[in-house]
């Protein structure tokens, strides 16, 4: 007897202490499905819970991703630094968000702000009150404000030194990310306005290009990226391999960032909800992926993977805003769209001279933007003025923060390594353990 | 002596080889190197941009051996490398003065 139809037959009613024994013992139910007592208020709080806790680690994963995307994008020279700085901003994340980031955006929010103060939650063995763990939704908000981090990381690569990376991490994640959050989630004043934005479109997504922007016009482009002559000279990534899985692993990663982030897997109609999520997210993905797909070789005759692999993540960022209310088909034209801009828009950052390694401006930032203008198409509850109101109010506060913060450390410690130590590359400069030592190669840009 | 010197496509190192071991060469060198000719090189596209790829990946082929050889050595490599396209490559022929075993202390012939 399979799961699917043990639930059938119990009429869709499903006990949380049957659930875990179905997962182990499936065979062993059958009999004792009959005179399973109901597990009462226990249920909901189990499988929120639940889904706090296996979103979470899905979330985790995406810093994987992040890492394994990067690595591939960036010249062989560069990709120690750049698996550096990623498990590194994950970490720091995780201990900001613990020092002061959770208090600063979910507790006692004034409207504005929330308190500071480290976070905490019952001691062991305790039970804990309310409709979850209290521990299992901080490791949940936890994980997405290190996917902000993730976004700058991309887009500065190659030329930022380490330690001015990783002190904007500290003020992006314990105060930035957390104060703007605190606006909508924390139930501020964006949310007392009507704002809509599911699991982070602009929260976590724009709010992470528009650090990443204001670092890159301030960190400026890499050497040989834009000749004199206005000419653009690409700068090919090392391993598409290594690309390809990080889309892969981010794209898993998402059912846990837009799925966990319907909060509540007590009912049916909650849990219902999540698997919507979790087609709908699907769908957006591979709206991008085949938008891109078609325009590119529509465009330049020949299918860059790399515009590939960046239309999945936008198609992804755009569902992100709204992924439960669209229809199938919706979801697939809000994920094209998503895969559509990138496509447009990478080419018009490097006429702007502005110089994304990996294209997190147009996946994350712009597609973000898309994807929270699209609330109100699927979702009454929504209003173009409102989305338009809070995508204006994180920008101006997002940017302008993270300018202010990146200009400071350059003016004080410098942000960018020499140019010699550009050209050798970062990971011998900055890292002294280079990621393929057995190659030698000579390197000519 | 002469030391042979060609360089080919990439794929065609093995054919070489053979061709160059049925004549009872006992050794070569092998380098990847990078280059163009006629062929020049082509271009490839990259989030958007076109770029071109002036130099293209080849295969440098040095042999030594006695005089009387060479041209058909040359020959072998000729035939062996061909295919009739644009980037086959080049061989050039040129006078080697004196050889060393290292091993052994062998000079000239005696050490190919």
């Amino acid at each position: 007897m399979t799961i699917r139809s043990f639930l059938t037959a119990n009429g869709g009613r499903l006990t949380g202490a049957l659930a875990i024994a179905a997962l182990s013992a499936v065979p062993a139910i059958a009999q004792d499905a009959e005179a399973a007592p109901a597990a009462g208020a226990d249920t909901a709080f189990i499988f929120n819970t639940l889904l706090f806790l296996i979103g979470g680690f899905l979330v985790m994963w995406m810093a994987a991703g992040f890492a394994m995307l990067e690595a591939g994008m960036v010249r062989s020279k560069n990709v120690s630094m750049q698996l550096l700085k990623n498990v590194a901003l994950y970490s720091i994340a995780g201990l900001m968000y613990w020092v002061v980031g959770y208090s600063l955006m979910y507790v006692d929010v004034t409207g504005w702000i929330g308190s500071f103060g480290a976070y905490s939650w019952p001691d062991a063995g305790v039970a804990n009150e309310g409709d979850y763990s209290v521990a299992s939704d901080w490791f949940f908000q936890m994980v997405f404000v290190a996917t902000a981090a993730s976004i700058v990381s991309g887009t500065l690569a190659e030329r930022i030194k380490l330690w001015p990376f990783l002190i904007f991490v500290v003020v992006l994640t314990g105060f930035i990310y957390p104060i703007l959050g605190s606006w909508k989630w924390g139930a501020g004043w964006l949310d007392a306005m009507g704002f809509q934005d599911f699991a982070g479109s602009t929260l976590v997504h724009s709010v992470g290009g528009w650090a990443a922007l204001a670092g890159a016009l301030l960190l400026g482009a890499r050497q040989g990226k834009y000749a004199s002559n206005g000419q653009i000279q690409p700068i090919p990534g090392s391993n598409m391999a290594l690309a390809t899985l990080g889309t892969f692993i981010l794209w898993l990663g998402w059912f846990g960032f837009n799925g966990a982030s319907q909060l509540a897997m007590g009912t049916n109609s909650d849990v219902s909800d999540v698997s919507r999520i979790f087609a709908n997210t699907n769908l957006a993905a591979a709206g991008g992926v085949v938008a891109a797909l078609l325009l590119t070789q529509l465009v330049y005759k020949r299918v860059d993977i790399t515009f590939v692999l960046n239309g999945a993540l936008a198609g992804l960022v755009s569902i992100t805003a709204e992924p439960l209310t669209p229809s199938p088909l919706m979801a697939i034209i809000i994920g094209a769209i998503g895969g559509i801009i990138v496509v447009f828009t990478v080419p018009l950052l490097d006429k702007l001279k502005i110089d994304d390694v990996v294209g997190a401006i147009p996946v994350h930032l712009i597609a973000g933007i898309w994807g929270t203008l699209a609330v109100p198409l699927t979702n009454e509850g929504a209003s173009f003025g409102v989305q338009l109101v809070g995508i204006v109010a994180y920008g101006i506060a997002a940017f302008a923060v993270s300018f202010i913060v990146f200009a400071i450390l350059k003016a004080t410690m410098g942000l960018r390594v020499s140019p010699e130590e550009e050209l050798s590359g970062l990971d011998v400069a900055e890292v002294g353990v280079e990621a393929y030592p057995e190659f030698i190669a000579s390197r000519v840009r | 002596m002469k030391l042979v010197m060609a360089i080919i496509k990439p794929f065609k190192l093995e054919a070489v080889r053979e061709a160059l071991t049925e004549l009872g060469i006992q050794g070569l060198t092998v380098t990847e190197v990078k280059g163009y000719g006629r062929q020049k090189g082509h271009t490839e596209i990259y989030r958007g941009a076109e770029y071109a790829v002036s130099f293209l990946p080849k295969v440098k082929v040095e042999v030594a051996v006695d005089s009387d050889i060479a041209d058909r050595a040359v020959e072998a490599i000729a035939t062996a490398a061909k295919t009739g396209q644009i980037g086959d490559g080049k061989i050039f022929v040129l006078n080697v003065d004196k050889a060393v075993r290292i091993r052994t202390g062998e000079t000239d012939s005696a050490a190919l």
